[in-house]
């Protein structure tokens, strides 16, 4: 069954989308991500134009994270001021991300700025993350010392500190604001929510628990995204509520089936997974930009004047 | 002046002796939610005052030319190591869509001469360059974009698509892409005796989106503000039902 979307101005097969949107769902609900980061990418593949496969990517992040939140209320794992707190940077960051968005898809560079950040965001995170469920399988296997939570770093010298109980932190509110501010750019630019950067910067930068993470991330998140999805409308009307609307139906249903799933595995594996993934996705993105391409022209509508 | 004039009488006047009549099978197409391309007819007869003219056979050439808009043609190529756009075009107006039948090889029925001021075949349909050009040599970046929208089944040359019965009727069938913009699309029908066009017929067939189509688009452009709140909304409405779906399934 095909379908007209009305703003990408292509038609493209109901159940490809579909299952595209399961396929994301089933990954983010198995790992607690947004899965932004593979749906931008596969909807590039499927021949949706890559400004409008970033803007609606970000509309279907607001669907998935809600979803998500939802369930992550309902055990008590959102930390909301540590969430706002994160939402100050966050808005900056989006409204800074569409801005420098809009400056490169003028200067035709947009697909080789998202292509980068790709490979270098996916490729470092990837590497971190299997290195670290490496050693935290290690761990397993051999019953050691547990970790040391409260490390005591620069981070905890800064001022305008606040309390956050969820958490159990009392730290300065700058780096929470930095790290949502280099997230929102990376979500506007991207079409990501961001989770698979945030949930490591919250664990390892700013100390908090891992029990409040994914729900804070997600809360955060429906806010950057909703507000990139905002932008994007109205700088350069390329969200397709078709396609969004097809995407978080398959997505939705995914993420339920994959959180059944995941309740399955253990953390480890799924984390060694997750690595994998990233890594896979990555790694086929640099292949793009280092092999010499099939087609050394391509079009894109307007003279740019 | 007066044996220029004389001349051209001479040619305008085998010219008259056959018109074309010509008929479309839908001047209309609405683009819906489940549009996935369309078939076009284009057909019609040769109208003749005199009997039927000695000399190079008849033959027929039908286009059909989507919108024109502008667009830029950028080329990569390698830079410290990976690969960018660097050189880039920019054409002021290229049609979205262009498709040429004929009846018989294009390089036989139609001068070159005849095809520069008719602009018929395919390559000629791309026009006027944007701005200044930054490069030396454009051919290769307009060859890019017929090449690409070749591809894309946006440009098209069907030669001996065009039937021709008895010299007199013809028809010629168009598949529109499901990729397809909205717009006034202009059909011309060519006779050709010996190269030269002897008659022609425009046509229009309007494309529009239609239904929930048409609104999302027109609301996109003239109410973004509301458009982006109206996908968000969605957004969060469908997030919600499926949390609470899915927890009156566990329940």
């Amino acid at each position: 069954m095909q379908i007209y979307l009305p703003i990408a101005e292509v038609a493209v097969n109901a159940f490809t989308v579909l299952g595209l949107g399961g396929l994301v769902g089933l990954l983010s609900g198995l790992f607690g991500v947004g899965g932004g980061f593979l749906i931008t990418p596969l909807l590039f593949f499927i021949g949706i134009p890559p400004m409008v496969a970033v803007a609606t990517g970000a509309n279907q992040v607001v669907a998935s994270s809600v979803s998500g939140v939802l369930a992550q209320f309902k055990r008590k794992a959102v930390d909301v001021p540590m969430g706002l707190v994160l939402l100050v940077g966050g808005l900056l960051g989006s409204a800074l991300g569409v801005w420098v968005f809009n400056i490169l898809a003028r200067l035709g560079q947009i697909d080789l700025a998202v292509q980068l950040a790709y490979v270098l965001l996916l490729g470092s995170i990837g590497v971190l993350m299997f290195q670290e469920s490496l050693r935290a399988m290690n761990r397993a296997r051999k019953a050691t010392k547990p970790v040391k939570r409260h490390q005591h770093i620069w981070v905890h010298r800064l001022p305008f500190k606040i309390k956050f109980r969820a958490s159990g932190l009392y730290i300065s509110v700058i780096p929470p604001i930095l790290v949502g501010l280099v997230v929102g750019v990376l979500a506007a630019i991207m079409g990501v929510g961001g989770g698979f950067i945030m949930v490591p910067a919250m664990i390892y930068l700013l100390g908090m628990p891992t029990k409040v993470v994914i729900g804070t991330s997600l809360f955060q998140i429906i806010f950057t995204a909703a507000f990139t999805t905002l932008l994007h409308a109205i700088t350069n009307q390329s969200v397709d509520v078709m396609l969004a609307l097809v995407l978080i139906i398959g997505g939705v249903v995914g993420a339920q089936i994959g959180s059944r799933m995941g309740a399955r595995l253990k953390a480890e594996q799924l984390r060694i997974l997750l690595a994998l993934l990233v890594l896979a996705v990555a790694g086929k993105i640099a292949l793009d930009l280092l092999l010499r391409p099939a087609e050394l022209y391509s079009l894109t509508a307007g003279t740019g004047a | 002046m007066i044996r220029a004039l004389a001349l051209l009488l001479c040619l305008a006047l085998p010219a008259r002796a056959e018109e074309v009549v010509a008929g479309l099978s839908r001047d209309n197409i609405g683009i819906t939610a489940s549009f996935d391309g369309s078939e076009i007819l284009i057909y019609g007869a040769v109208k003749r005052f005199e009997a039927l003219p000695e000399g190079p056979p008849l033959e027929v050439i039908v286009t059909l030319e989507g919108p024109s808009a502008g667009v830029t043609i950028r080329r990569k190529s390698r830079e410290a190591g990976i690969w960018v756009n660097t050189e880039s075009v920019g054409i002021a107006a290229a049609p979205t869509f262009y498709a040429v039948a004929t009846s018989g090889p294009i390089g036989q029925i139609l001068t070159p001469e005849e095809d520069v001021t008719q602009r018929i075949s395919v390559p000629l349909a791309v026009r006027a360059f944007a701005g200044p050009l930054a490069v030396d040599d454009t051919r290769p970046f307009t060859e890019a974009l017929v090449r690409i929208r070749e591809a894309e089944g946006l440009y098209s040359l069907a030669e001996g698509h065009v039937t021709l019965v008895e010299d007199t009727l013809f028809r010629a069938d168009f598949r529109l892409p499901a990729n397809l913009i909205e717009g006034d699309y202009k059909t011309r029908i060519f006779l050709l005796r010996g190269g030269r066009v002897v008659d022609q017929h425009r046509a229009a067939i309007y494309v529009r989106k239609v239904g929930v189509e048409r609104w999302l688009y027109v609301t996109s452009r003239e109410q973004p503000a509301l458009y982006g709140l109206i996908a968000l909304v969605l957004a969060v409405f469908a997030g919600w039902a499926a949390a609470a779906v899915f927890r009156l399934i566990r329940n």
